[in-house]
This record gives C-alpha cells, sequence and structure tokens, in this order.
C-alpha cells in the first residue's frame, strides 16, 4: 500500500518537474537564436530534457514491490 | 508514374491489409487467443497523432517555430499522473463496465440519462471540426500527390469541387471500413481487439513514413542538422522562429494554454478514451505505456523542425501550403515512392483517428443518446421485443455514416479557413469541456447531476460562442461584422474579446472564459443543490473504488422484488439467448448450482449483475432503465443510502483495524515463541549441567566414603595401608575441591559475574612462571620440557591470574597425557597477523578428530569414563577457552591418533575486551 502511494508520489513529482522544465521561466532562458552543434539551442534543450523526463517516469516504473 | 488508379489501389491494398490483420487478431480473441501486449496498447494510443500530426505541425513549426510542441509534451506530463488518474478511471470502468465517455459521466451521477445525452451531443458536434480535419488531410494529399511530377496547390487549381467530392468519396468510403472494424457483432464487453491491433499497426506505420521523409530531408537533400540550420539562420525570418517564444502565437500565455488543452484532450478525447480505457485489457500495460507513447511522441516530432525549415528554404516564395511540405518535398525531389509512402502515413494517420473516433462516438450516441429516447417511448413496445441486437447494430451503423457525412458537412462550411491545427484544436477545447465533470467526479464526492449539467451546459454554450461560431463566421456563414464590431454592435460582446479581454489567440482567450464558466457552475450548483440517493451512491463508488471489497458493492443499494425468468428474457433480448446461457450459467456455477436452476433467486445481486452486464452493451443509463421495468424496485431514500455507506465505511475501518490488530497479535506471538523455545533450550542445559555436576561430585565422595568405611569398620587395618588409604582421601578430597572450584568459576564465567582485572600481560613471563611452578612436577615425571621463546614479547591486554589458569591448564593437561616413560613437552610463543600465538604440545596418545570439538565442552573426558579412571574434571579446557575467547583470542587443537597433540590459543595484540 505505501509503495503504491509512494510510486504515485514520484509520478506526481515527475510531472512537476516537467511542468518546470516546460515553461515560463525556464524555457525563457533558452529562448535565444543561437546553436550547439548545430541545432537551435531551444530546439536541442526541449528534446533533452524531455528525453530525460521519459527516462525518469521509465525508471519509476519499474520501482515496483 | 503516380497515376490516381494507382493510388488508389495501394490504399485501398493497405486499407485491406488492415482489415486481415484486424480479422486475424479477432478470430484469435474469439479462440481464447487475444494478442493483447503492452507494446500494441502503447502504439494504440498513438492514434492521437492524427494527420494533425503528420501534415499540421510542419505547418505550424514553419509559422512559429516550436509551437507545434506543447501538444505533445502536454501529453507527456499527463501521463506522468495516469498513475493516479488513468489507473481509478480503469478501475471504475472495469467495476461498472463502462462503455464510452459519456456512460462513465452518466454513471457517476446517478446513471442520468440526460447527462449522457448533453455529453454526447457536445463530443460529437465538438469533433466534426476534428473529422473534417483529417478527410481535407487525405482530400488534399491525394489531390496534391495525382499531379505529380507537377505541385500544384488545390486551391490555385480551381478544381475546389472535384476536392470536395474526392473527399465525400473518403468520407463513405471511411464509414463502410469503420462499420467493418467496429460494428461486426455485439460484444457484452465492448472490446476490439481486432480494431486495437490494426491501429497499432497505422502507429508503427505512419511513424515510420514520417522518419523517413525527415531523414531524407535532413540528410537527403540537406548535409544534416547542421547545413540546414546554418541555411536557416542565413534568413532573418527564419532565424526568428529559432527562438519564437515571447513573441509570436501568444507568447508564454499561449504556450502555456496549449500545454493545458493538449493534456485534458489525452484523457478526455473519445477516441483516446475508447484506446486507454474501454480497450484495455490489463491494468498492468500502463506501467509501459507510461514512458512508451511519450517516447513515440517524441520520435515523431524530431524532424518536424527540419521539414518545416527545408520546405520554407525550398519553396520561399510561399506558393506551397506549408500544410503540404511532408508529401512535396519529395515530390519536388522527384522521390516518388517516398511521396506514395508519405501519402500511405497520412492515410494511416487520418483513418486510424476516424475510424476509432466514430466507433467511439457512435457507441454513445446509441447508448447515450438514442436508446434511452426510444425505451421511454412506450409506442414502440420495445420492451416486448424479443430480440433487439439487430437494433442496437443498425443504431450504431447510422450514427457511423451519420457523423462521417456531418464532418464533410463541417469540411464544406467551414473547413478552408483555417489550417489543420488551428482546426484541430477548436475540437481540443470541446473535450476540454469534460474535464471538471470527470475529474471532480472521481476525486470529489460532492459533486452532483445537476452541478454537472449546469458546468458542461455553461463551457459548451462558451466554446460555441468564442470559438464555433467565428469559424462559421470566417467561412462567410455569418456577417464577419459579428466578429468585428461584436453582435448588435456590443463592443464587450466580440465572441473573440469577450468582456474585452484582449491580447491573446482565440484558443487561450475561449479556454479562459469557458473553464471559468465550466467550474463555476459544477462547483457553484454542486454547493447549492443536495444530491439524490442514485448520486450518492454512484458518487461513493466512484470516488471510493479502491477502498471496496467483495465482488458487487453496488449490490448493496438495491431494495425489490425480481424473478429469475424476466431477467433473462430481458438479458437475452439484448444479447440473444446463447450469451444470456452464459452469464447466468456462469453466476450460477460461482454460487455451486446448475443453470437452469429453480433454486437460483433473483435477489439484489443477480439483479445487479443483470444491470452491469447490460450496461456493458447498452450503457448506464439505459440499462437502468430496462432493469427498472422488469423489476419491482422500492426506492431507497437518502438517509437510507448514507446509512449503508457510513455502515460499509465503518466497516471497512474495523476490518482494517482488526487487521492491524492480529498482525500485531501474531508478531508478539512469534516473539513468545522465540522466547519459549530459548527457556526451554536453558532449562534442558540446566538440567544436563546438575546431573553432570552431581555425577562428578559423587565419584570422588563414593571413594573417599568407601576408604572412611573401611578405616572405620576395621580398626585393625594395617599402619601401611591406612596410610595409604588416608593418602587415597586426601587426593580425591582435593580432587572435590578442584571440582568445586571449577564448577563455580564457570558458573561465574557463564553468568557473566566474573571480574576481570585487565592490565598488559608479558605472556612470555606467563610461560616461564608456569614451568617454574611445575619444575618439580617434570622431574618427578621425567618428562622433558623445550619452550621456544622470542627474545622478547609484545604484551597484550588480559588479566594476569587468569592467563596463568590458562597456561597452568594446558601444561598439567600436556603432562597427564605425554608418554609415559619418554615424556616430552614443546611450549613455543611467537607474533604473527596481529596475535600472539602460545602452542603447548606434547607426544601423547593424541585426539582423535572427532574429538577435537568435543573436548573443549564441559565435563568431556578422553576416553571411555567407564573404564578409565578419570584424569581430572572436564572443566579445565571448557574454562580455558571461554577466557581465552573473552579477550578476544581463539583456542583449537591439531592432532591425530598415536601423533601427540598440539594445543595452540592466540591473543589479539594492543587490544582487549
Amino acid at each position: 500500500m505505501s509503495r503504491i502511494e509512494s510510486k504515485g508520489q514520484r509520478f506526481v513529482a515527475l510531472c512537476m518537474l516537467g511542468t518546470l522544465l516546460f515553461n515560463y521561466p525556464v524555457l525563457a532562458l533558452f529562448n535565444v537564436s543561437r546553436t550547439i552543434l548545430g541545432v537551435p539551442v531551444l530546439y536541442a534543450y526541449i528534446f533533452i530534457a524531455w528525453l530525460a523526463l521519459i527516462g525518469l517516469m521509465a525508471l519509476v516504473t519499474q520501482s515496483r514491490d | 508514374m503516380l497515376h490516381g488508379t494507382v493510388i488508389i489501389l495501394v490504399s485501398f491494398g493497405y486499407l485491406g491489409l488492415l482489415f486481415a490483420i484486424a480479422y486475424y487478431a479477432d478470430q484469435r480473441a474469439d479462440a481464447g487467443r487475444p494478442v493483447a501486449s503492452p507494446y500494441i496498447y502503447s502504439l494504440s494510443l498513438a492514434v492521437y497523432a492524427t494527420a494533425w500530426t503528420f501534415y499540421g505541425s510542419v505547418g505550424r513549426a514553419a509559422s512559429d517555430g516550436i509551437g507545434f510542441l506543447p501538444i505533445y509534451i502536454g501529453p507527456t506530463l499527463m501521463i506522468a499522473l495516469w498513475w493516479i488518474v488513468m489507473r481509478k478511471i480503469l478501475r471504475i470502468s472495469k467495476a461498472n463496465r463502462i462503455t464510452s465517455l459519456a456512460d462513465f459521466i452518466a454513471s457517476r451521477y446517478g446513471k442520468s440519462a440526460l447527462l449522457g445525452g448533453l455529453v454526447t451531443v457536445i463530443a460529437i458536434i465538438g469533433i466534426l471540426p476534428y473529422i473534417s480535419l483529417q478527410l481535407k488531410a487525405i482530400s488534399t494529399s491525394f489531390t496534391i500527390l495525382v499531379q505529380y511530377p507537377e505541385i500544384i496547390m488545390p486551391s490555385e487549381a480551381g478544381d475546389a469541387p472535384i476536392r470536395q467530392d474526392t473527399a465525400l468519396w473518403v468520407a463513405l468510403i471511411l464509414a463502410a471500413f469503420t462499420i467493418a472494424f467496429g460494428t461486426r457483432h455485439l460484444d457484452a464487453a465492448e472490446h476490439h481487439p481486432g480494431l486495437v491491433a490494426a491501429i497499432a499497426l497505422e502507429s508503427l506505420v505512419k511513424l515510420l513514413a514520417f522518419l523517413a521523409v525527415g531523414l531524407f530531408v535532413t540528410f537527403g537533400i540537406y548535409d544534416g542538422f547542421g547545413d540546414l540550420t546554418a541555411r536557416a539562420a542565413a534568413e532573418p525570418k527564419l532565424r526568428e522562429m529559432m527562438a519564437p517564444l515571447g513573441g509570436v502565437a501568444g507568447g508564454y500565455s499561449g504556450w502555456v494554454w496549449l500545454t493545458i488543452l493538449s493534456m485534458l484532450a489525452i484523457m478526455f478525447l473519445p477516441r483516446q478514451f475508447q484506446v486507454a480505457v474501454i480497450e484495455n485489457v490489463d491494468e498492468r500495460h500502463l506501467n509501459k505505456a507510461i514512458w512508451l507513447f511519450p517516447l513515440y511522441m517524441l520520435a515523431i516530432n524530431v524532424f518536424v523542425l527540419p521539414i518545416a525549415f527545408g520546405g520554407l528554404l525550398r519553396f520561399p516564395d510561399g506558393s506551397v501550403d506549408a500544410d503540404t511540405f511532408v508529401l512535396t518535398l519529395p515530390m519536388a525531389e522527384k522521390q516518388e515512392l517516398l511521396a506514395l509512402l508519405v501519402f500511405i502515413g497520412g492515410l494511416s494517420a487520418a483513418t486510424g483517428m476516424v475510424i476509432v473516433e466514430t466507433i467511439a462516438l457512435s457507441t454513445m450516441a446509441c447508448n447515450d443518446l438514442v436508446m434511452p429516447v426510444l425505451l421511454r417511448l412506450r409506442r414502440l413496445r420495445l420492451n416486448q421485443r424479443h430480440d433487439l441486437t439487430g437494433l442496437l447494430i443498425g443504431i450504431r451503423r447510422g450514427a457511423i455514416v451519420l457523423i462521417l457525412l456531418l464532418g464533410y458537412l463541417y469540411f464544406k462550411l467551414a473547413g478552408e479557413a483555417y489550417a489543420l491545427v488551428s482546426i484541430g484544436l477548436i475540437s481540443f477545447a470541446a473535450v476540454a469541456q469534460f474535464a471538471p465533470a470527470i475529474l471532480g467526479g472521481i476525486f470529489w464526492k460532492g459533486g452532483t447531476r445537476l452541478g454537472a449539467l449546469a458546468g458542461l451546459a455553461a463551457g459548451f454554450a462558451v466554446w460555441t460562442y468564442a470559438l464555433l461560431l467565428p469559424a462559421l463566421a470566417r467561412s462567410g456563414w455569418l456577417p464577419l461584422s459579428f466578429l468585428e464590431q461584436g453582435p448588435f454592435g456590443i463592443e464587450l460582446l466580440k465572441p473573440q474579446q469577450l468582456f474585452g479581454l484582449a491580447g491573446m489567440d482565440q484558443i487561450t482567450h475561449a479556454m479562459i472564459w469557458s473553464m471559468v464558466a465550466n467550474v463555476g457552475a459544477y462547483v457553484g450548483v454542486s454547493l447549492w443543490v443536495s444530491p439524490s440517493a442514485a448520486e450518492h451512491r454512484q458518487a461513493s463508488l466512484f470516488v471510493d473504488v479502491f477502498r471496496q471489497s467483495g465482488e458487487t458493492p453496488g449490490a448493496r443499494f438495491w431494495r425489490g422484488t425480481a424473478s429469475v425468468p424476466d431477467l433473462y428474457s430481458l438479458y437475452a433480448r439484448f444479447l440473444g439467448s446463447a450469451a444470456a446461457d452464459s452469464v447466468f450459467g456462469e453466476y450460477a456455477r460461482v454460487r455451486g448450482l446448475g443453470w437452469p436452476d429453480d433454486r437460483l433467486i433473483a435477489d439484489a445481486e443477480l439483479v445487479h449483475h443483470v444491470e452491469v452486464q447490460l450496461a456493458g452493451v447498452i450503457g448506464a443509463a439505459s440499462a437502468r432503465i430496462m432493469v427498472a421495468s422488469v423489476v419491482k424496485e422500492e426506492a431507497l431514500t437518502i438517509d437510507e443510502v448514507r446509512e449503508i455507506l457510513d455502515e460499509a465505511s465503518q466497516v471497512v475501518v474495523y476490518s482494517h483495524r482488526l487487521e492491524q490488530k492480529s498482525s500485531e497479535l501474531e508478531a508478539a506471538t512469534a516473539e513468545l515463541r522465540a522466547a519459549n523455545e530459548r527457556l526451554k533450550e536453558l532449562d534442558q542445559l540446566k538440567d544436563d549441567f546438575v546431573s553432570t555436576v552431581t555425577h562428578e561430585l559423587r565419584t570422588p565422595l563414593t571413594s573417599i566414603r568407601a576408604f572412611i568405611e573401611i578405616l572405620l569398620d576395621d580398626p585393625e587395618v594395617e599402619p601401611e595401608q591406612r596410610k595409604e588409604f588416608l593418602g587415597i582421601i586426601a587426593k580425591e578430597a582435593e580432587r572435590l575441591t578442584r571440582l568445586i572450584n571449577q564448577v563455580l568459576d564457570l558458573a561465574k564465567l557463564e553468568s557473566g559475574k566474573t571480574e576481570w582485572i585487565e592490565s598488559r600481560v608479558d605472556m612470555k613471563e606467563v610461560i616461564s612462571d608456569t614451568l617454574a611452578a611445575m619444575g618439580q612436577v617434570f622431574k618427578e615425571k621425567n618428562i622433558e620440557v623445550e619452550a621456544q621463546l622470542p627474545e622478547e614479547a609484545t604484551p597484550v591486554t588480559a588479566d594476569l591470574d587468569r592467563m596463568i589458569q590458562v597456561m597452568l591448564n594446558l601444561v598439567s593437561n600436556a603432562v597427564k597425557f605425554c608418554d609415559r616413560t619418554h615424556g616430552r613437552i614443546g611450549i613455543a610463543l611467537a607474533e604473527r597477523d596481529g596475535c600472539l600465538r602460545i602452542d603447548v604440545r606434547d607426544n601423547g596418545q593424541g585426539v582423535s578428530a572427532e574429538e577435537h570439538e568435543a573436548i573443549f565442552s564441559k565435563f568431556h573426558q578422553v576416553g571411555d569414563t567407564l573404564t578409565d579412571k578419570p584424569h581430572g574434571t572436564g572443566l579445565g579446557l571448557h574454562i580455558s577457552r571461554r577466557i581465552v575467547e573473552h579477550f578476544g583470542g581463539r583456542m583449537w587443537v591439531e592432532s591425530s591418533l598415536g601423533r601427540g597433540a598440539c594445543f595452540s590459543f592466540t591473543l589479539p595484540i594492543g587490544a582487549g575486551s
């Protein structure tokens, strides 16, 4: 019971983390017209952060029982 | 050469393949071997990515850079909450056999047919733009592809009527396929395993097609991301798009609202509800879908911006609609096959959406709109009809055709005014209106039927006014002055700047006002009007779904009389008598009865069972009406419902407490049992000890007494013999004393009451002292002693007297057991591995390997105690070992029979107890 609850809490934390990463003001920090390794900074940031978030979600689904 | 016929043939071939797969999966499921897996479930969720994603994202990206991304990031954030929200919805839906989104809402608020009908109407009207979007995408892509190798936009070709005919054909063909996929037969569980398998395949195809174009544009036409970005950066207009937030498209607030909107859409679009909830066969599939589906969305978006850049660079004059870049770029590069693959990918995206969406909507229309009305019309006498399965399937098929034709109508009325994404967003905003009623409904017991009705109606009204009417106005069906000056010239009521709220895009504007109206009305009315008994009951069943135990919690709330044949024939009317037999047979079997069986009684449980089974086919509201028509029921008052609920919750609390108590008791019992075992063991040890000690004490006592008696009885004993006897008595008495001393010593050691006097002890000195003390004995017995001692030994922390006791014990043992005639004893002291090691060696008969441990136990004597005369008390070695162990050392023996024995012990240097 408590395991399931703590799993739920981890997911809520991830949702909040995602909300922070993909919102003003963090997003504004990357809103510049420069490129990194040939890719626009904002574009690169969003995809890397997105992938990391999905990775964390996969990790949390594994953390059971 | 891409002739129209070729394209049509390939398209039909592809649809035929899908149908074959669906057919195969259905057959397997019927045979009891369904193809369900978490991967298929995850891929079927990707029905979210429609033609909007496939063609529209690039169009959106071409105008404002990353503005298309919130539509996919929002769902990712929402899915992080699925573990909490979706699991609950799944559990509720399975327990109540929910058949659609409308059914879910109607069931939650007291199985209200009115509410179900309203939800259905909102869903159908709200989704129409979305369906028209798919029709538009298919017909546009077809029209463009047919022109190959030339690239001509349909609007310029001046053949709009032809294209609209194409759209009509597409609508009709899709209707036929949907009917074939979704309504071949009526299923009580409302599962379509074949459909799900086909949708999963379509998701795969559209992803591969899109990635293929992305790779071709990025690495085929251009030289990778870097090259593409560098060329784009050279154009001022494209350069702006790389950091677009803050300026265009509503800036950050637009971004936030799009995120929220798509968070709600992923839950409440009828087709998402269908694949995620209704078609879900195993709750555990969520575990994989939670990360696989977001990963899918990420993958299908990686190449959107490169394709947009590529298209803008390739067609700089704006002659080509950005919504078509995915198709026109391969065409411009003369890649026939790739263009065809893209068309099939787009077809997958569009058909998947249309098929699932219309099936979901037709189920709603049938169960929550048409059936409740038909069942109430007494003139039709549906209650008396014997078989209603044909009617149900007929209604659904009619609804499918109607919905697609309405979609076509919307396309004709308003389809040309907006880009793909803007059309889709209007639908998103419509389904977002379901959020307060559903989310409120599963977490807040206070939400009521009237509250939900008011909220939905208010939200939908604002949506219609602020989004739907402007869309119609822009297409010329309403005067534009309605938009620009407001109705009747009232500025404050301008649909896109309601009450003067300006400075944002129309979706943000509409979402703000509709949510204010929706949530406000839902909460306000819910708090104002108290719920009925049925609502109270359903609220509790939904909100507390995880706390319910037992099979049919719903059965508690029913009171009345019914008959088994009535219920049977009711069920048979909807699903045929074969299905009815199997359902009733299963029900009877679980209760240990046969079927048919007179002993089966139509109690609350059976009535509830039939109602839930029926709800799986015709929806909760219709099932309620039907069951009520064949049974006589007493209405429960709200107080009675409350009482039952309170009772139930008290029982839950009690049983919870009992569980806790009993587990505590169990733990205590286990502890007690262990303690008892230990005590028994100790008691046994004590008994053994006492009996051994008394036995050992008796031996010397007996011999003392025997000799004293001889001396007493016979005064004539010769003086020499008398002296000998007295000598024996003295020796035995001495042994007795030693024994008692050692027993006392042992008792102290075992109880931990020994006083240890610790000091720095030089073991070399201890050995020398011991040898000196024993010097006389060695001489008497003619024993050769050899000591190997180092120059200097590191002192150890120990008790000096105890160490002497140990050494004396070992050396006197050696004396006792060494060779009778040529006795030799060796003593060695060495320092190794942070320990002092002392060896005492003799050349006696040795100790057999089995005895190596035994000689250290209490009262153990070497040899047969019955025949041999005992040599000691049997406690010396035991006590010595305990002393050595007390100071952190170890004692052992190395020996074999006939080769002498070597007793050794170690003491750690620099460490005490």
